[in-house]
């Protein structure tokens, strides 16, 4: 007779528990909070960190790739200027959050305030039983913004939350609602530094009422130690519009989910990400997008830079329900492979229950287009300018896209930045 | 200026000889016509002199300005004033076509030691070199000759060489795509660059490009070699009569 035994636990999670032992009493939160806390805990002790045996988390063996829970963040850290200028900073720093003010129609309170009141104590639930970022987020989680958009409310600044961290553990939390008809932009920005070894968590909740439309940016930029799981969960009411961004050009192990719910007849979202990969980093892209009604759109574009010893991950799950006719849903994952060692592993897998609908997906890899480089440089621009130009214009083809000239301006100048630091 | 000699030259890949023994000297301030049937080497002949390493030079030399450019890439090429315009302009999607200007320009002002053209004079020097072919101000917010038309992509070369100011302009099969009016701004281009310090090498074809862009002299390109050399009269002489003829004179 065969007996399951349960692994023993690495230093990893004994040093999890190890570090809620030592919070349990400081976290915020009333007695239901501290109860979901507790369920969340003791999830991951059950059935420890995910490993590759666990299908959403096959190609990041967590498990075997976290090394080292460090404490409470101890190294100095301050905000940072905005990536726009004129943007309106939200900070957290090293964990806490500030008391910034909010434009015209904008209700922002810190999250702590909804986990002190209890308030928060529904959103501290894991989507399942592999939803290991939504079990260690909602045990630790301390503090983020929790912020509304009026209805009909049209927000003219670009609203900056700004994620401050010089190693330590961090879990933030960040909640919006859009109204009906509200639009907004949102940058989410993870500044890092080249210290110590920092692990954080960050929670995005997503809810666009009907006609709401958003411009979500995810910019992860954390240092080469650190350790970062970063979630956006999403759903989209009526005619609502989301256009999500996601910028990986830091850390050490990178795991950004994002689940995204088209719920409302008319919706449409659209993903573009950008994912810079060097050194000897793991980056993980995981989407699951579902179409639950007729007539909804998606498109999601993933491209990928890979140098040195780089491994990159994107897994994209689309499911169409049955009653989710005339859906459009596309997807393509294109990768510049410019290592022999460097690696990334491409897995779409379309799940579609109606019988009429568009759904497509794609995964290139390629390299350097030699006639590319050749006229380029027979105009005199040298091979390492050329190199740059050309793969600065792989990712940029998406950025372009954006609406708002600054912006497109400002994460041009980041990806420039990173190729010349990287190449 | 360019003295080629008795060049021999192959595919890298397969080692297939295309240039066999060529010998070619262009002097400053001349325009030469280089034409030849399909398959003679004219192309490779214009690749290899801009620094394409799918070729392999086995013997011989090209010397610019009395120096050896083998060792040279084709960036350092093009900062010494080597310029090819391509015969299909490749399109290169997310490079925009300013930014590339831009840094092209730079570059080579850089390798020569130059200071860096400040943006305002850029732009200015952009539009009117723009203006002077015809070229649409909105084609070059475009990515570089991405869904340019044929004729737009030939002026967009021009554009490049008439900024870049080269002194060894190689003209590939320029007219090939062009209509009649694309034809005459494009050759009122490039005739706009003759000048007592540069030369310009047209390779093509048909008579019809050197009448618009008349030629010093004319070279027949054969089996990887120049079997005859004249004036402008060698191609009239071409038009009427065909390569025949040469190649059994030169046989």
């Amino acid at each position: 007779m065969n007996m399951q035994t349960k692994p023993p636990r690495t230093a990893a999670e004994q040093a999890l528990l190890d570090s809620f032992a030592e919070k349990v009493g400081q976290l915020p939160g009333d007695a239901k909070v501290t109860l979901a806390r507790d369920r969340l805990l003791s999830a991951i002790t059950e059935t420890g960190l995910p490993t590759r045996r666990i299908e959403s988390w096959h190609y990041t063996d967590l498990r075997n790739l976290l090394r080292g829970v460090p404490g409470k963040p101890s190294g100095a850290a301050r905000a940072v200027a905005p990536l726009i200028r004129g943007a309106v900073v939200w900070p957290v720093v090293q964990g806490v959050a500030g008391n910034p003010a909010a434009p015209e129609g904008v209700d922002l309170s810190p999250f702590m305030d909804l986990l002190a009141s209890g308030e928060a104590a529904g959103m501290l639930a894991a989507r399942g039983s592999d939803d290991l970022i939504g079990q260690l987020n909602g045990a630790f989680a301390e503090d983020g913004y929790s912020f509304s958009v009026a209805a009909g409310q049209a927000v003219e600044e670009i609203i900056e939350l700004q994620s401050v961290q010089s190693g330590g553990q961090v879990h933030n939390r960040f909640v919006a609602n859009f109204g009906a008809r509200a639009s907004a932009t949102v940058i989410e920005r993870h500044v890092g530094d080249e210290g110590q070894i920092g692990l954080s968590s960050s929670i995005s909740s997503l809810d666009l009422e009907d006609g709401a439309e958003v411009t979500w940016i995810i910019l992860q930029g954390r240092g080469e130690n650190d350790q970062h799981l970063g979630q956006l969960t999403a759903r989209l009411g009526a005619d609502a519009t989301l256009k999500l961004y996601v910028i990986n050009a830091g850390g050490k192990l990178v795991r950004q989910e994002v689940h995204v719910d088209v719920a409302g007849e008319g919706a449409h979202f659209d993903l573009r990400c950008v994912n810079l990969l060097a050194g000897d980093s793991h980056t993980d892209v995981t989407l699951t997008l579902g179409h639950a009604v007729p007539h909804t759109t998606s498109k999601e574009i993933i491209r990928n830079v890979v140098l040195g010893r780089a491994r990159g991950v994107f897994q994209g799950q689309i499911r169409v329900a049955q009653a989710a006719q005339k859906t459009d849903a596309q997807m393509a994952c294109n990768t510049l492979l410019l290592s022999d060692e460097g690696e990334f592993a491409a897995k779409p897998e379309l799940e579609i229950f109606a019988d009429d609908v568009i759904c497509a997906h794609g995964a290139t890899v390629i390299d350097i287009d030699h006639n590319h480089l050749f006229y380029l440089m027979a105009r005199g621009i040298t091979e390492k300018s050329a190199r740059a130009l050309l793969v600065n214009g792989f990712v940029d083809e998406l950025i372009g896209e954006l609406a708002n000239e600054d912006l497109v301006e400002a994460l041009e100048t980041l990806i420039e930045q990173w190729l010349v630091d990287h190449g | 200026m360019l003295e080629i000699k008795n060049l021999h030259a192959r595919i890298a890949d397969d080692g297939t000889e295309i240039i066999r023994g060529l010998n070619l000297t262009v002097k400053a301030g001349e325009v030469a016509a280089i034409m030849g049937p399909n398959g003679s080497g004219k192309s490779t002949l214009s690749y290899i002199l801009a620094g394409r390493d799918d070729y392999e030079v086995t013997e011989g030399d090209i010397l610019y300005n009395g120096e050896s450019i083998l060792g040279l890439d084709p960036s350092e090429r093009a900062a010494k004033g080597i310029f090819l315009a391509f015969q299909y302009p490749v399109e290169i999607p997310g490079v925009a076509t300013m930014q590339f200007l831009k840094v092209a320009m730079n570059e080579q002002r850089k390798a020569r030691g130059e200071d860096e053209l400040k943006t305002p004079d850029f732009i200015r020097l952009v539009k009117e070199a723009a203006a002077s072919l015809q070229i649409d101000p909105a084609m070059l917010k475009r990515p570089l000759n991405v869904g340019f038309s044929g004729g737009e992509k030939k002026r967009a070369e021009i554009l490049q060489m008439k900024l870049l100011a080269p002194k060894l302009c190689v003209l590939d099969e320029t007219d090939s795509g062009l209509d009649i009016d694309a034809l005459k701004i494009v050759s009122d281009g490039v005739n706009a660059l003759r000048a007592p310090d540069r030369a310009i090498i047209v390779i093509t074809h048909y008579q019809r490009l050197l009448e618009h862009i008349v030629p010093d002299s004319v070279h027949v390109l054969y089996q990887g070699q120049v079997i005859k050399s004249g004036d402008k009269d060698l191609a009239l002489d071409l038009e009427a009569n065909g390569y025949a003829q040469i190649i059994e004179a030169a046989a």
